[in-house]
């Protein structure tokens, strides 16, 4: 290696090089500590005996999950939020699915304009997508239920979906879906023999990601689900009664559904980067 | 032999307002293996895409076999392609992409396995059976493109520049693996390509294409020795191109008048119907290969010989070419072997004497 640098101005360098390396890792691990230091606490205090969340610690303790082992309202929340997250994860996939395919395969007039539609719902303030939504579905009769939840979830979820697809429809080679029908598959057959597998790690990723999005989403299930109470909705009802631990507990199910959820999603995705870029 | 087994009969095709095939009549004999050749946007691979039935045509009839195919879905036809990407499903091993043809047609698992392993094992391939088709070098993906299309036993079969992503020496293996197959097979090879050396080396017919029409159909070497138009000598190339004016026409030859000399040029060629008739005062273009043309240091004592001095010269392994230019400025090329060029004192400045035979010189038609 070539190096007409002086000694001096080296170790220079040298030295600047090394504070920024520190600085920069500094910098990362103070990220970590403000987005995982309040859930951290959240987990230890779930263990804790006192009642309050101070500091000295009291005594170990599995009272507070006993609690909500033992309490109905928990487990009904819990059965609602699975439900909602399933049928949301399925419903919005499909429909993610359906608008990325079309994006893929079609061309047409105002399909910009088109696919600006589609991606919207994200960006809406979700305080006003929920106001919306309470507003809507109590001028069709339909509000209050559990399936106008997971319809609400799913509007919010399916733009997540088609982005992770459409991603990987981008990579099919354009001929794959014409060799198939070359070599004798219908336009159904080829979809199911060429594009879904193409497309399987995109849509397992999707479906865990709209899970685990609908699994904490709390505004909208707030406005709409009225007494069928979704986990982040019955938390809240806990916190404004009074200060409870059992919140720390379901808090930290919660976090652990979701991160699992979120990870297996995180694993499809990059297996296919993986795979493709071979 | 010669009951045609694919009919174009007036097609055109139309994209919006790009014309990819302007008008096109060809009959394709059962058995044959015929090369369409052609620059990027002559309409060649438009023309195979039709026939797999991928695009309509907007006008006009196609019959494969004496049935109409214009309305007939890609899927209902067994016309398999094999393509320029080739287009292997990535999720699916060596054996498994072969057996999709037969997947599709519903054939029994154990029949599908046994005939995907036959063809792995006829194109050498068998060893790679249970390998992702990823992990595979560019010949033996080739190889396997090509087991997946002939696995169904198809009377037809479509190939799209199946060999430009090849290396040079691959190409050459490939060309005879191709041959051999189809003279084994007996099945009729549409080939599109835009090499020559890959069109000459395998078809039996060549169909040279420009701007959605046909410039010119034959064997290799009427379309490489008597080109029928100025296109197809350019596009054939190592051609001389010389125009000028037609001082006598007899009735085997014409004089021309051209700047840099007089020329006798044969009229004949070997398609008289198409021929057009001359008369003095025309204008008159003719070729000479390059390949035709002998070079010399002294005036030779023929009748067709061109004074010239040279420019440049591109060494390709056994053959040169030397490119010269005359006086008024329009240039030529020779090509001869590298062991004449020794023969030849090419080093020393001065004039450079072109001359042929004339009835190497070749009158266009068109």
């Amino acid at each position: 290696m070539r190096n007409e640098t002086k000694p001096h101005a080296q170790k220079n360098n040298l030295r600047n090089q090394f504070l920024l390396d520190w600085s920069l890792r500094f910098y990362v691990i103070l990220i970590f500590v403000f987005v995982f230091a309040p859930i951290v606490f959240s987990v230890i205090f779930s263990f804790n005996s006192a009642r309050f969340p101070t500091i000295p610690l009291e005594s170990f303790t599995l009272k507070w999950y006993e609690t909500i082992w033992a309490d109905p309202d928990v487990w009904e929340a819990f059965r609602n939020s699975i439900i909602v997250s399933v049928s949301t994860a399925l419903i919005a996939t499909t429909l993610g699915f359906c608008t990325a395919y079309t994006d893929y395969r079609y061309r047409f007039r105002f399909k910009s304009a088109y696919l600006a539609l589609v991606l919207l719902p994200p960006t809406i303030p979700l305080i006003i997508m929920a106001l919306a939504m309470l507003a809507w579905f109590s001028k069709i009769g339909a509000s209050g239920q559990l399936w106008s939840v997971i319809i609400a979830h799913s509007v919010l979820t399916a733009p997540f979906a088609m982005a992770i697809i459409r991603l990987r429809l981008n990579q099919m080679n354009k001929d794959l879906e014409s060799a198939a029908w070359n070599l004798g598959a219908s336009e159904w057959r080829a979809m199911r023999e060429v594009v879904f597998p193409f497309c399987k790690p995109a849509i397992l990723s999707a479906l865990f990601l709209t899970a685990a999005v609908s699994f904490d989403e709390f505004a909208i299930a707030w406005f709409v689900s009225g007494l069928n109470k979704t986990v982040p909705v019955l938390i809240l009802e806990i916190v404004q009664g009074n200060i409870d631990p059992q919140v720390n507990a379901i808090g930290t199910i919660v976090f652990l559904v979701s991160m699992t959820l979120v990870m297996i999603a995180q694993v499809f995705f990059f297996l296919r980067q993986n795979r493709t870029s071979n | 032999m010669n009951t045609p087994l694919v009919v174009f009969e007036n097609v055109a095709k139309h994209f919006g307002d790009f014309v990819a095939v302007k008008e096109l009549n060809l009959a394709i004999n059962a058995g044959e293996f015929i090369a369409i050749m052609g620059p990027s946007g002559c309409g060649k691979t438009t023309t195979l895409r039709m026939l797999a039935g991928l695009d309509q045509p907007s006008r006009g009839s196609i019959y494969i076999g004496e049935q109409l195919m214009n309305d007939v879905r890609p899927h209902q036809r067994d016309t398999p392609l094999v393509w320029q990407s080739l287009a292997l499903f990535p999720f699916l091993n060596a054996r498994e992409n072969v057996e999709f043809g037969l997947k599709m047609r519903n054939q029994d698992a154990q029949i599908r396995r046994s005939k995907a392993m036959e063809w792995l094992e006829r194109l050498g391939v068998a060893e790679f059976a249970e390998r992702n088709v990823d992990t595979l070098s560019g010949g033996q993906r080739q190889r396997v493109a090509l087991a997946r299309s002939l696995v169904t036993e198809p009377q037809l079969l479509l190939l799209d520049e199946p060999l430009s992503a090849l290396d040079a020496h691959l190409v050459i293996r490939m060309q005879s693996v191709l041959t051999q197959l189809q003279r084994e097979l007996g099945i009729t090879f549409v080939y599109v390509t835009h090499s020559q050396s890959e069109a000459f080396a395998m078809a039996d017919r060549v169909v040279v294409m420009s701007n959605g029409e046909i410039a010119q159909a034959g064997v290799p070497r009427d379309i490489y020795r008597e080109p029928a138009n100025r296109f197809v000598a350019e596009f054939v190339g190592r051609n001389n191109i010389i125009s000028g004016t037609a001082n006598t026409v007899d009735e085997k030859s014409i004089q021309v008048k051209a700047p840099m000399g007089t020329f006798d040029v044969p009229t004949k060629t070997n398609t008289p119907d198409t021929d057009k008739k001359f008369s003095a005062g025309d204008m008159v273009t003719f070729v000479i290969a390059a390949d035709l043309v002998q070079v010399t240091r002294t005036k030779p004592k023929t009748e067709n010989s061109v004074e010239c001095s040279l420019i440049s010269e591109e060494f390709v392994g056994s053959m040169v070419t030397l490119f010269l230019e005359t006086a008024d400025g329009t240039e030529f090329k020779v090509q001869l072997q590298e062991r004449e060029l020794s023969t030849l004192d090419h080093t020393t400045e001065g004039a450079f004497y072109l001359s042929w035979q004339s009835d190497s010189a070749h009158v266009l038609h068109g």
